[in-house]
């Protein structure tokens, strides 16, 4: 066997397909992943992704295409697969009878580790992903947040070199959603190669090195985010005022992509940052033009399929609102 | 070699866990005591008079009688606890991550059948303390003590085995409950509670051939020094069918089931 130093790819798959009776769920999936950094799989439900994550992981047989994972083929290595890859999948994976450290411990005994090194790796870890006051609680009392760290705590027990996230933030408030994001970069930082899915192209933007665009089980736009977000119709601010006049002042001031004078509209380009938008509110503060209401539009998941696909994706928009 | 020591390392690990849920939650270990516990007062004090009468004795006789019969219901009880018990594991996302780590597949399935064993054991003898307080008599020596736990054993490991491949094909949690059920009707359609020569043809035909039947004879002549001829034997082969059957057929679907 020859092995080299230099970026291999972590995962590469040629011609994959599956088929669910009549249902193609994947129709000819290529892509490399390279080792070390981090991959997104972008899609509404049902494009395939949890399909996807389940062949490499070895949950699933595809029905046809050459695989390899961690440097093992597949079909014929899926043991060697298995004891390289670590899954966090969609719905916590996790013993609700257990306590957090049972769980952990569990893990530490099914790779083996022995008492001391298994006892040092669960303590690192329940410190490390701030699960000390619920150790001992069992999981079934954790919150949503917690037991979906639990579940991401309890695949890095192996120290896998390849982990695959299925949907690993859907569900999560803003504030754990971040803390996995967090967590996400540090393993990165460390080494390691991380597969993930998801809906959300904010969080496939703050994290990916590549994302790859899944619809109806094919890849319909593949590169880096910068090279996805240079082909969408950018964000932008959508600005109401009440007065004609004050619509009028503000217009003839802001570098403005579309007017609306019946609605009383203004929407200006903008990719929703606080810098951006103060620039704006500074601009209108000089003409006393105060909008009435102030909608910020980032790129989402909508935009991608409409530049892309020509059709929208079955998911919700994320606009945030600032009302006042 | 090292793949059998794995399937073993792991095999013990999935025990501790399965004891771990049974102190986590041990009303599950105390119904499945109380039914038989409930069934055996019934049938001492309630019926136990006229049936006692039925096979020439007193109500004290019947309770020796009966025993055996309570001891294949208490373990018929506890299948259905195993099958809920692996039903939980199969619908949850738990079973996926066993899947995609590098240990002894059948080492999840073989962690539930050991860990029931322990139940069973645990449950049998809450249940024969009860029966040897209400007068249960038996009069076996040492050795055919460490019989009685041999065929103990080898029954539940039976039935454990094709408990689990039920709650391998149930589709949800409560027809894991459900399936089980029958097997604790198998001791009323045998000769646990009243000898078969008083049932009807058909009934008696199918009393005196199924599994339960030779088992409970087995038990009753090792307890009580009534006549076993050929139900050991028989009683045995069962166990050692059922067992093979029910662990092919377990660990096929427990395969079957990734490729869903």
């Amino acid at each position: 066997m020859t092995t080299t130093v230099t970026t291999r790819p972590a995962v590469s798959v040629a011609g994959l397909r599956k088929t669910f009776g009549a249902k193609v769920v994947l129709d000819g999936i290529d892509l490399t992943v390279t080792e070390g950094t981090v991959f997104a799989l972008l899609g509404p439900n049902g494009a395939g992704k949890t399909t996807m994550v389940r062949i490499l992981a070895t949950l699933l047989p595809p029905d046809s295409g050459s695989i390899r994972v961690a440097g093992h083929d597949l079909a014929r290595d899926a043991d060697e697969v298995r004891a390289a890859i670590g899954l966090t999948g969609q719905f916590a994976a996790v013993d609700r009878l257990l306590t957090v450290q049972e769980n952990l411990r569990l893990m530490a005994d099914l790779h083996r580790l022995g008492r001391t090194e298994g006892g040092r790796r669960v303590a690192r870890l329940i410190e490390r992903f701030d699960l000390g006051e619920s150790a001992r609680k069992p999981v079934s009392l954790l919150s949503g947040g917690q037991q979906r760290r639990l579940d991401l705590a309890m695949t890095l027990v192996g120290n896998p070199r390849l982990i695959f996230l299925d949907e690993p933030t859907t569900g999560l408030d803003p504030r754990s959603r971040h803390a996995m994001w967090q967590i996400v970069r540090e393993l990165v930082a460390e080494g390691v190669t991380v597969f993930l899915t998801t809906q959300y192209l904010e969080e496939a933007d703050q994290l990916a090195d590549r994302i790859a665009v899944l619809d109806h089980g094919r890849i319909v736009v593949e590169g880096t985010p910068d090279e996805l977000k240079r082909r969408i119709p950018g964000g932008h601010l959508l600005l109401r005022f009440t007065e004609p006049d004050t619509l009028h002042a503000a217009a003839a001031v802001l570098d403005t992509a579309h007017r609306d004078d019946d609605a009383l509209t203004l929407q200006v380009p903008s990719d929703g940052d606080v810098a951006s938008l103060r620039a704006v509110l500074n601009t209108l503060d000089r003409v006393r033009a105060e909008p009435d209401h102030l909608t910020i539009h980032t790129p989402d998941l909508d935009d991608v399929f409409f530049a892309f696909t020509g059709a929208p994706a079955t998911t919700d928009a994320t606009s945030e609102e600032i009302s006042r | 070699m090292t793949t059998m020591a794995h399937a073993l390392t792991d095999s013990r690990t999935m025990l501790r866990r399965q004891l771990l849920h049974l102190r986590r939650y041990p009303s599950l270990t105390g119904l499945l005591i109380g039914m038989p516990v409930i069934f055996l007062l019934l049938f001492a004090y309630v019926f136990g008079g006229t049936l006692g009468a039925g096979i020439g004795g007193d109500r004290s006789a019947y309770v020796n009688y009966l025993t055996p019969g309570i001891l294949l219901f208490t373990m018929a009880g506890a299948a259905a606890g195993t099958a809920i018990s692996v039903a939980m594991d199969m619908t949850e996302g738990i079973v996926d991550r066993f899947r995609s780590m590098a240990i002894a597949r059948i080492s999840l399935l073989t962690g539930h059948v050991l860990g029931s064993l322990v139940q069973n054991l645990l449950a049998l003898l809450a249940v024969l303390g009860v029966a040897l307080l209400i007068g249960f008599r038996p009069n076996a020596t040492a050795l055919e003590w460490l019989a009685v736990l041999g065929v103990l054993t080898a029954t539940a490991f039976a039935l454990t085995w094709f408990a689990v491949a039920l709650g391998m094909v149930a589709d949800s949690v409560e027809t894991a409950s459900n399936t089980p059920m029958f097997l604790s009707l198998l001791p009323f359609l045998g000769s646990g509670f009243v000898p078969t020569e008083t049932m009807p043809a058909g009934l008696r035909t199918f009393a005196e051939y199924q599994p339960f039947t030779p088992i409970i004879e087995t038990l009753r002549g090792l307890l009580l020094g009534s006549g076993i001829g050929t139900s050991a034997i028989t009683a045995l082969a069962w166990c050692a069918g059922i067992s093979l059957v029910s662990y092919l057929w377990a660990k096929r679907k427990y395969n079957q089931r990734a490729t869903r």
